[in-house]
């Protein structure tokens, strides 16, 4: 096992101060809710920012192809921030799931990299977001010998209004990834508990594909994607369990009952102080799995599913904390503490839920599930 | 004392004389209410018998084989819950003659104007005022303030209010208890839209609002003690309602589980299974409560069944969520709109999961209920007070 960079470069740090300036001006909370019930949920204009004056759509993305040329670690802190903020920017499907398997496709991806690392078109993987990494390859779209693709895929999340999803298809010759153009795919608006993260079902119906990924490594690829999404997305749950933690502290240090600060009484210190622990295990997890996979370590898959299963319930216990010390007010719909408990709650089923993930170690760590239970004796 | 057998037979006899089928359904409501049937544990002539209180459940069981029409608690929960057996308690037989009718066959809404946006878990810090206008026999009180968190001052009618009366005693002596009328010009109910999309609760605005001294309930100055009643009251309604085994939340969930089979995974399996141990010991736990109470008014106990069902809830619907993975994922409708009924089992599962959040704050949030239980029941020493004995209008907030 190599050793493990769990800290944060100065590079990445400075990545991080870049990265939250805009979103401070971008996307206040005030903004994110006035959106989230408007025309446009995902902001376009805070992309095309994101993309032309920050550079952090592709970071991963080789400069050759009009990349920034970093790493997965950076792609990770970029999604602390977008997790601090509930951002409603379509980062995780275009710039962590999509371009996962367009960088796996080689050349025949190379036309998608100018837009996409422009910002003038974003890409998403079509599958449900609830996909757990290792679940079986999606069936339910047939592509025909000519490519065309006919089927349906539900509750998929950022797909773009006219942009490229990537769609696992049963091919002819077995499973392929599918590049087809969105504009060709009947597309339905879906009610998303998560007001920042909109859900999209697809329906094809003879839609156009072009394959980038063939039968030989459809499954690996998808599930590199699939198992990439997962890992940093308890990068995103970290930056949101943190605001919710900094959040209900900044609220109690003022909020007054009883003549005192309702802070300054030990049963609600000793609770945040174990949330303070929770969420420094979250930030070692979740480092632990983007530096693993950035680095491509055997271990990956491991530390992906300790992360998944660590972060994913300390965001939602996180944001329910924060709901339940704010009292009254943590109810209202004014107050953007909602925003974030949605986000949680669904990015704790988003590519597999934290109980999922740790069956997976039954194999991954060597720990088989037990036998039949015993019959009751009478029965 | 009555028993079961009478009940039927009055029962039967009110069914006989009232037709369900072709009775205008308020008519039957105030029918039974006559007959003593509403809630039979409270006096004759005020819609009881003075019954054991664990009678009303044959009373109940009939009504519903012969397809009567029910008061929809849901509507008037506050009503029923709250106001009712504080009025019962404290009030004079002319309020409990005017009230108790109306609002248990539901014609008449109450809501609960307690919280204020400085005195939510220390509610004794209102500063609502109400102001005697006068000494002669038709004086009464105005009363300036504002309400938050106010569940259906939409819809209500009538209003349990909670004012200071005196700001230069300390805070929990100078309060008293009214009836507050919401038709009056100087309420002001504005919607205040909740996590969930709807806006349950309101905020609402006194501004010079009358209330005749009739409608003061209990003595001046009296208004926290009777405040409790109301509160104990309320826990048990919100924790301590009496279900079926597999009623309420769990059996949604085992409902879902059951038809379901390829949602199921051996951790959401252990999940369900102890929500289900849970589910069943919250019941056996609302059952021996109620035995023990028999007649009577609820005690500190009543935190306890609320804070054990907050948690519950929480942890059912949070069950719920994960194990529908895709349909977990969705949400039904965001719109805002201003809801006739409190139902916590009602929508979806993403609805259910958001308004579960409430249960653990509203009536007492389960802190302090955990402080209700460490100080009243356990006997635990209180934390330090500062303000408890200074009048409240020196005391820091
Ligand atoms: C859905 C809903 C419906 C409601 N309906 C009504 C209604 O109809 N009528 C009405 O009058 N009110 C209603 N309420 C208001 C409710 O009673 C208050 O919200 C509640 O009492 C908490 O007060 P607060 O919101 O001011 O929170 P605060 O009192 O400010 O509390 C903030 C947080 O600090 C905690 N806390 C406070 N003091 C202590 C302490 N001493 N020790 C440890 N923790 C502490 C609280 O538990 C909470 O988590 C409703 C609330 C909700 C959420």
């Amino acid at each position: 096992m190599t050793e493990l960079d769990l800290l944060y470069s100065e590079v990445e740090e400075d990545l991080r101060s870049a990265v939250r300036a805009v979103l401070a001006d971008r996307c206040p909370p005030q903004a994110v809710l006035a959106r989230c019930e408007g025309q446009e949920p995902q902001d376009a204009g805070l992309w095309r920012t994101l993309a032309r004056e920050l550079g952090v759509v592709a970071l991963q993305v080789p400069e050759a192809l009009g990349g920034a040329g970093a790493s997965l670690r950076e792609t990770a802190v970029v999604l602390e921030e977008l997790g601090r903020t509930c951002a409603p920017v379509p980062f995780l499907g275009s710039a962590v799931l999509a371009t996962t398997v367009l960088l796996a496709a080689g050349d025949r991806a190379a036309g998608e990299w100018p837009a996409l690392c422009a910002g003038d078109r974003t890409a998403t993987l079509a599958v449900t977001l609830s996909t757990a990494p290792d679940a079986a390859f999606p069936l339910g779209v047939r592509a025909d010998a000519a490519g065309a693709l006919t089927g349906a895929v539900g509750s998929v999340a950022d797909v773009p209004a006219a942009g490229l999803l990537i769609v696992p298809a049963d091919g002819p010759d077995g499973p392929g990834l599918y590049a087809v153009d969105a504009a060709d795919v009947t597309v339905t608006a879906r009610g998303s508990l998560d007001l920042t993260r909109p859900l999209a079902d697809l329906r094809l119906e003879a839609a156009p594909g072009r394959l980038l990924v063939g039968p030989d490594q459809a499954e690996a690829v998808l599930w590199e994607a699939l198992l990439t999404g997962a890992g940093l997305l308890a990068s995103e749950q970290l930056g949101l369990a943190e605001w919710c933690l900094a959040t209900t502290v900044a609220y109690l240090r003022e909020r007054r009952q009883f003549g005192r600060v309702v802070g300054s009484f030990q049963a609600l210190k000793h609770r945040l102080a174990d949330l303070w622990l929770d969420v420094a295990g979250a930030r070692a997890a979740a480092r632990a799995a983007a530096d693993a996979l950035a680095t491509g370590s055997a271990d990956a898959a491991v530390l992906v599913a300790v992360a998944a299963s660590h972060c994913g319930a300390v965001a939602v216990r996180a944001a329910e904390e924060a709901v339940q010390l704010h009292g009254g007010i943590g109810m209202t719909w004014e107050h953007p503490v909602h925003l974030y408990l949605k986000r949680a709650k669904a990015d704790q089923l988003a590519l597999g839920t934290p109980g999922r993930h740790r069956a997976s170690l039954a194999t991954l760590a060597a720990l088989p599930v037990p036998g039949q239970l015993p019959r009751l004796p009478h029965v | 004392m009555t028993t079961a057998d009478e009940l039927v037979t009055r029962t039967a006899g009110l069914l006989a004389a009232h037709d369900p089928a072709t009775t205008d359904p308020l008519e039957f409501l105030r029918a039974r209410f006559d007959a003593g049937l509403a809630w039979v544990h409270f006096p004759p002539g005020l819609g009881g018998l003075g019954a054991p209180r664990a009678l009303q459940a044959v009373v109940d069981a009939e009504l519903a084989a012969a397809g009567a029409p029910d008061n929809d608690p849901r509507r008037i929960g506050i009503g029923l819950g709250m106001a009712a057996p504080t009025i019962l308690r404290y009030g004079t037989e002319e309020q409990k003659r005017r009230f108790l009718r109306p609002l248990w066959t539901g014609e008449e809404v109450w809501c609960q104007l307690f919280s204020e946006p400085g005195a939510g878990s220390d509610l004794a810090a209102l500063a609502t005022r109400a102001v005697r206008d006068g000494d002669g026999p038709d004086a009464g009180w105005t009363v300036d303030g504002q309400k938050v968190w106010t569940s259906s001052a939409h819809l209500a009618r009538w209003a349990i209010l909670l004012a200071r009366t005196d700001p230069d005693v300390p805070k929990h002596q100078g309060i008293s208890y009214f009836v507050c009328d919401m038709t009056d010009p100087g309420v002001d109910v504005r919607p205040l839209r909740q996590l969930t999309g709807e806006a349950e609760f309101n905020e609402v605005f006194l501004t010079g609002v009358r209330i005749p001294d009739a409608h003061r309930l209990g003595a001046v100055g009296e208004g926290w003690q009777i405040a409790q009643t109301t509160l104990n009251n309320e826990r048990v309604a919100i924790g301590g309602q009496r279900t079926p085994r597999e009623g309420g939340l769990i059996g949604i969930l085992a409902e879902t589980w059951r038809r379901h089979p390829e949602l199921r995974t051996h951790e959401l399996h252990q999940r369900l299974l102890q929500g289900w141990t849970d589910a069943e010991v919250l019941r056996l736990m609302g059952e021996r409560l109620r035995q023990q109470l028999a007649v009577g008014q609820p005690g500190p106990e009543g935190a306890a069944a609320k804070l054990a069902f907050a948690r519950l809830a929480q942890e059912l619907t949070g069950l719920e969520v994960e194990l529908l993975a895709e349909d977990g994922l969705g949400y039904g409708d965001w719109t805002m709109s201003r809801p006739e009924l409190v139902d916590f089992t009602g929508r979806d599962a993403g609805y259910r999961y958001l308004r579960a959040k409430g249960n653990s704050i509203e009536g007492g949030s389960s802190e302090i209920l955990r402080n209700i239980i460490a100080e009243r029941v356990l006997g635990l020493p209180a934390e330090p007070r500062s303000d408890k004995d200074v009048p409240w209008k020196e005391s820091a907030r």
